[in-house]
């Protein structure tokens, strides 16, 4: 069976039940079914690794924060916790809450002093949503979903922010 | 420019000139730039990071003629010529080995180098020899807002400049200086100084950057803060920390040919000796010998011999340059042979005194 998504082998199997009591089934291969958040639940259900992957009492905060995901470019914060890297700019509003704490044991101090560069985005919205196409235009090449692609393209285009 | 012309020279860190030369070899100062619009090099696809790359390429290559940027596609590049950049400070270890489409700018002279898509989109350097902390800021900030205004950077008002590690974010600048500490070592004072330096943030690392040991008595002191502290605070707190090292390390020196002359000249010249006779040589043994030369050359216990003459021997003999230098590559054993020769060769004319 292929991925209803990629196309590629699926080894990931979910049915769900309707509120009517009709069944849906899906197939997909682990890259999507990971893609999804599809695993989201089984991490959760361990509080114990989570707590200890935050080395910080965040308290009632922790689940809360451990389910972030970054609507920008989908990485959660689980995942920078394991990587140690972030996965694009608009991560440090997305994870803002679990990343004070972090940069305060880092820093000591949470607020930037210093240079401000001649040119920046300030619209945080427009760069979640340029980083959210460029993610969105990969996937649809891997789908060849070429006309998709094409709008993805013209629409980054339209908002070229390095002219 | 092609990487064979820069094996002519050593570049302007190991130039041997400048300020506090005897025992400040260089100062270095990187800024660690990232586009807004994009995932960060880790997360890019391969299709990104070749937009990133292309994009990032145009723009440092339309730069002012002032700089002088000459552009290498790292991934093109066969390892030992990514060796031979890492050697000469112009790539970091990690740069090197990575996988994907990336590269470097060169400036003019190897005093400014940015690497495109390492861990940041942008890592921008400037490298000065001897102690020239103010130089290479005023260079730097120059270069990075002519870039500023080529490409829009991910900024944000409540955290700086932002980073894929969040060790980096804010400022995004590491100012770091390579000291050459052998009386301060021989004394064993340097538990002390290290624990001093912690308090004022500042960390210190091996000759080639984080978890390296520290070879030949070189050291590097760095800022570890990157947030909620200015450039201007930063640089200041290595300004007024380096002079009084490099004090103390002369003090030391003194106390040495004061009270233990003989013993000195000894060691200096059996590494000399060493250095001059030896038929096999590791990159390590030539380090800790030119380390204990360049001591002799600094206190003038060595006439035939210059600074700049050390330098050059000790980035002449790594590994990567050695094998560009003889054309071939070498395994380990053939390696250490070669160094011996290289050696000989160019120490046989020092005259003893």
């Amino acid at each position: 069976m292929k991925c209803f998504s990629c196309g590629k082998p699926a080894t990931v199997h979910v049915t769900n039940v309707e509120p009517g009591g009709q069944k849906k089934e899906l197939h997909l291969c682990q890259a999507c079914a990971e893609k999804m958040h599809l695993f989201q639940q089984k991490q959760l259900s361990l509080p114990a690794l989570v707590h200890a992957l935050l080395g910080a009492h965040l308290g009632p905060a922790v689940e809360e924060i451990s389910r972030l995901h970054c609507p920008a470019c989908g990485i959660g914060f689980m995942e920078f916790r394991q990587q140690g890297r972030l996965g694009c700019p608009y991560d440090y509003v997305a994870f803002r809450k679990g990343l004070l704490p972090l940069l305060e044991r880092l820093h000591r101090r949470v607020r930037h002093r210093g240079k401000v560069p001649r040119r920046c985005l300030p619209d945080t919205d427009e760069q979640r949503q340029v980083i959210r196409w460029r993610q969105e235009l990969g996937d649809a090449i891997t789908r060849e979903a070429f006309e998709e692609a094409a709008v993805l393209r013209d629409r980054i285009r339209r908002k070229d922010f390095h002219l | 420019m092609t990487l064979d012309d820069l094996l002519q020279g050593t570049g302007e860190w190991l130039r041997g000139e400048g300020p506090e030369v005897d025992v400040v070899v260089s100062t270095r100062i990187r800024l660690a730039r990232n586009l807004a619009d994009f995932p960060f090099p880790n997360r890019a696809s391969a299709l990104q990071r070749g937009e990133i790359e292309s994009l990032l390429r145009e723009r440092i290559l339309q730069l002012a003629d002032s700089w002088q940027f000459c552009y290498f596609a790292l991934h093109r590049l066969p390892e030992l010529d990514r060796q031979f950049l890492v050697e000469r400070q112009l790539i970091s270890r990690e740069h090197a080995h990575a996988n994907g489409q990336r590269g470097v700018a060169i400036g003019k002279g190897e005093a400014s180098s940015i690497m495109v898509n390492e861990e940041d989109h942008l890592r921008l350097q400037v490298i000065r020899s001897g102690f020239q902390l103010d130089d290479a800021w005023h260079e730097i900030n120059r270069l990075d807002d002519a870039l500023s205004e080529r490409v829009c950077y991910a900024f944000s008002e409540e955290f700086g400049f932002l980073t894929a590690c969040p060790t980096n974010v804010g400022t995004g600048m590491r100012a770091s200086v390579l000291l050459h500490l052998p009386a301060l070592t021989l004394a064993k004072q340097l538990e002390k100084f290290f624990r001093a330096l912690q308090k004022m943030n500042l960390v210190v690392r091996g000759l080639y950057g984080e978890g390296t040991r520290a070879s030949g008595d070189f050291y590097q002191i760095s800022n570890q803060v990157t947030l909620g502290r200015s450039e201007d605070e930063i640089l200041r707190a290595i300004r007024e920390t380096v002079p009084a090292i490099v004090d103390y390390e002369r003090h030391a020196r003194e106390v040495l040919v004061r009270e233990m002359r003989s013993a000195l000249q000894d060691r200096i010249h059996r590494s000399l000796g060493t250095l001059r006779s030896a038929r096999m040589m590791t990159s390590e043994e030539t380090l800790d010998l030119l380390s204990n030369v360049r001591l002799g050359v600094a206190l003038q216990l060595l006439d035939d011999l210059t600074v700049p003459r050390i330098n050059e021997l000790l980035l002449q003999t790594q590994p990567a340059h050695l094998q560009k230098l003889v054309g071939e590559e070498m395994d380990t054993d053939q390696q250490n042979i070669v160094r011996a020769r290289y050696l000989r060769e160019q120490l046989r004319h020092v005259q003893l005194n």
